[in-house]
């Protein structure tokens, strides 16, 4: 019937799983294509400091080394972060729900190599919308404080959104849905509120209380703490780790169970 | 980016590995047997039909095969490879029937992700052009017809030049001229010795393209062979002659023949072996007009596949 046969002995397996650069690229042009996730995660966090953060009756109030429009940037930074991070893992359930991630498995990409690439993505995406905030509140100028705290708070802000980009990960398979930041964002938002990003929290009320076994409360504090100065409480580290161990256990929980159903 | 080269035990050097080997292979979800005992062997370059009714266990098999499930028991080998490595090899490639593609790339970028994740594969533009879709590289999936859909997910499969492809009812939609181009395309890729393994509904489609039909049901190989072959299997031939004073008991007498039948001046004869029955009729009898036909697939099928062989645990997914 056949007088050839494909030669199937010079066939390569790629490096680092099929991790790639053309990919990246790709998934970060998507990302930045999608009106609705760039509105909420670079556009929004900008108005909402211009909002909330330059207003003349409190923003040049003292706040640590600089001032409580200083202290409203980080929040809104941090929060920026959190959203980008967050959508960037939730991309998965979109990908789920369309058969992509079926598909992606007739390849040679490894699921190492593609979490890699879809938590660089989050990460890039993260980063993108601190430093949209900062740039806006420099160029603004209501905003106050040393060079090297707007650093530090914008490079811990963008660093812990790492735990959100699990988080994201870990819903986008939990809710296998195409739209499912919109269920996130409203649940974002609250529990912004909750870990303080919104308005400060006294921690020892109640409320204060709740807000410390919250998801943001961690990365809130730690993020101002190089404006408001002190010694970094356990808490708040203990907080992010906890976080972040429950939200990765709980993706590589729900993607081992992925595979095996599939 | 550079690729390294891992070699591919010698096993499989020899080329004389079947492009599909199923040993023994079972499935179970729970206490649902979706696969019951799967033996097969594609030889390279074979084109062959998987044919069977809904939950006959084609899918689930499939999906062994592209090592998206492990087998409760037995052993899958694709090209002397495990499954799993002949992916990663750009061995194998399968085109699924719906899904698998995001609404917001464009055709090209689809295209160019897929290329990036092998470790080597044929120009993206060359089989962008193969596949008739370089006029739309730019506009988004979103925007595609369901035919330019299933252009872009041949071309996705054919990017690292498989050695077996898995089409999952690979013409569905297609029109008539589509599905003609379609299998034109396909056999002169297994001449060149790709092997091709499609599950599909459109019986005379198994006919006519596949070298060989499997049709499995309940979780079985219940028939394997040629498309005559399997029609034969299942209902026999007709053999219709004119013939003065036909001896009846002889013609009952012959080997195979089920059924004789006399019409006026005609006979008509149902029997397995066809050949026989129109050896003897030619020789023997005055016999003129002689006509065989066979049953259309359909009706083997139907036969083969249905209710009638009794299986108490016959509940699959």
């Amino acid at each position: 019937m056949t007088a050839q046969t494909i030669d199937t002995t010079t066939r390569r397996v790629p490096p680092l799983g099929g991790f790639s650069l053309t990919v990246l690229r790709i998934e970060l042009r998507r990302m930045v294509r999608n009106r609705r996730t760039v509105f909420f995660t670079l556009v929004m966090p900008v108005l909402l400091y211009l909002i909330i953060g330059t207003n003349d009756t409190y923003g040049d109030d003292r706040a640590g080394s600089g001032n409580v429009s200083a202290y409203i940037l980080i929040s809104m930074a941090a929060y920026g972060a959190v959203l980008a991070a967050t959508s960037g893992g939730a991309m998965v359930a979109a990908e789920r729900a369309l058969g992509w991630s079926r598909q992606l498995r007739l390849t040679p990409l490894s699921p190492v190599a593609y979490i890699a690439t879809k938590s660089i993505v989050a990460l890039a995406f993260g980063a993108l919308s601190v430093v949209a905030v900062n740039v806006v509140g420099a160029l603004n100028g209501k905003a106050q404080m040393p060079t090297h705290v707007w650093i530090a708070a914008a490079l811990i802000a963008w660093a812990g959104s790492v735990v959100f980009g699990a988080f994201g990960l870990f819903m986008g398979y939990l809710l296998p849905s195409e739209n499912v930041m919109q269920v996130l964002g409203p649940v974002l938002a609250g529990l912004a509120a909750l870990g303080g990003l919104w308005f400060p929290i006294d921690a020892d009320s109640t409320m204060g209380h709740i807000s410390a076994v919250t998801p943001i409360y961690g990365l809130a504090n730690l993020a101002r703490w190089p404006l408001l100065g002190g010694a970094p409480h356990l808490a708040w580290i203990l907080n992010l780790v906890v976080w972040l161990t429950v939200f990765v256990g709980g993706a590589a929980w729900r993607m081992s169970k992925d595979t095996a159903r599939v | 980016m550079t690729t390294s080269t891992t070699p591919i035990p010698a096993r499989a050097v020899t080329g004389s590995d079947p492009a599909v080997s199923l040993a023994g292979v079972t499935k179970d979800f729970g206490p649902v047997h979706a696969v019951r005992g799967i033996d097969l062997d594609i030889r390279p370059g074979e084109v062959v039909a998987f044919l069977g009714p809904n939950g006959a266990g084609k899918t689930t098999t499939i999906d062994m095969i592209l090592g998206l499930s492990q087998p409760t028991s037995g052993e899958v080998s694709v090209l002397g490879l495990r499954p799993r490595q002949a992916i990663a090899h750009g061995l194998v490639s399968a085109v699924m029937q719906t899904g698998g593609l995001l609404k917001d790339l464009t055709v090209r970028e689809t295209v160019q992700y897929t290329a990036s994740l092998f470790g080597q594969t044929r120009p993206v533009d060359e089989v962008l052009a193969g596949a008739g879709i370089a006029g739309i590289a730019d506009r988004k999936v979103a925007k595609c017809s369901g035919g330019e859909q299933q252009r872009l997910r041949f071309a996705m499969a054919l990017l690292p030049d498989p050695a077996l492809l898995l089409l999952d009812e690979p013409t569905t939609g297609m029109d008539v001229e589509g599905r003609r181009a379609f299998w034109a395309a396909i056999r002169e890729d297994a001449e060149r010795g790709r092997t091709v393994l499609f599950a599909t509904h459109y019986l005379e489609e198994a006919d006519q393209y596949a070298d060989r039909i499997v049709l499995v049901s309940k979780g079985r190989v219940v028939a394997d062979g040629s498309g005559a072959e399997i029609k034969g299997l299942a209902s026999g031939r007709t053999i219709r002659a004119t013939v003065s004073d036909p001896d009846t008991a002889a013609l009952a007498g012959i080997g195979g023949v089920d059924n004789v039948e006399v019409r006026g001046d005609a006979v008509i004869v149902h029997a397995k072996d066809s050949d026989a029955v129109a050896r003897y009729l030619l020789t023997q009898t005055d016999a003129r007009d002689l006509e065989i036909t066979a049953k259309g697939i359909e009706e083997a099928f139907l036969s083969l596949t249905g209710d009638s062989n009794d299986d108490p645990e016959g509940a699959t997914a």
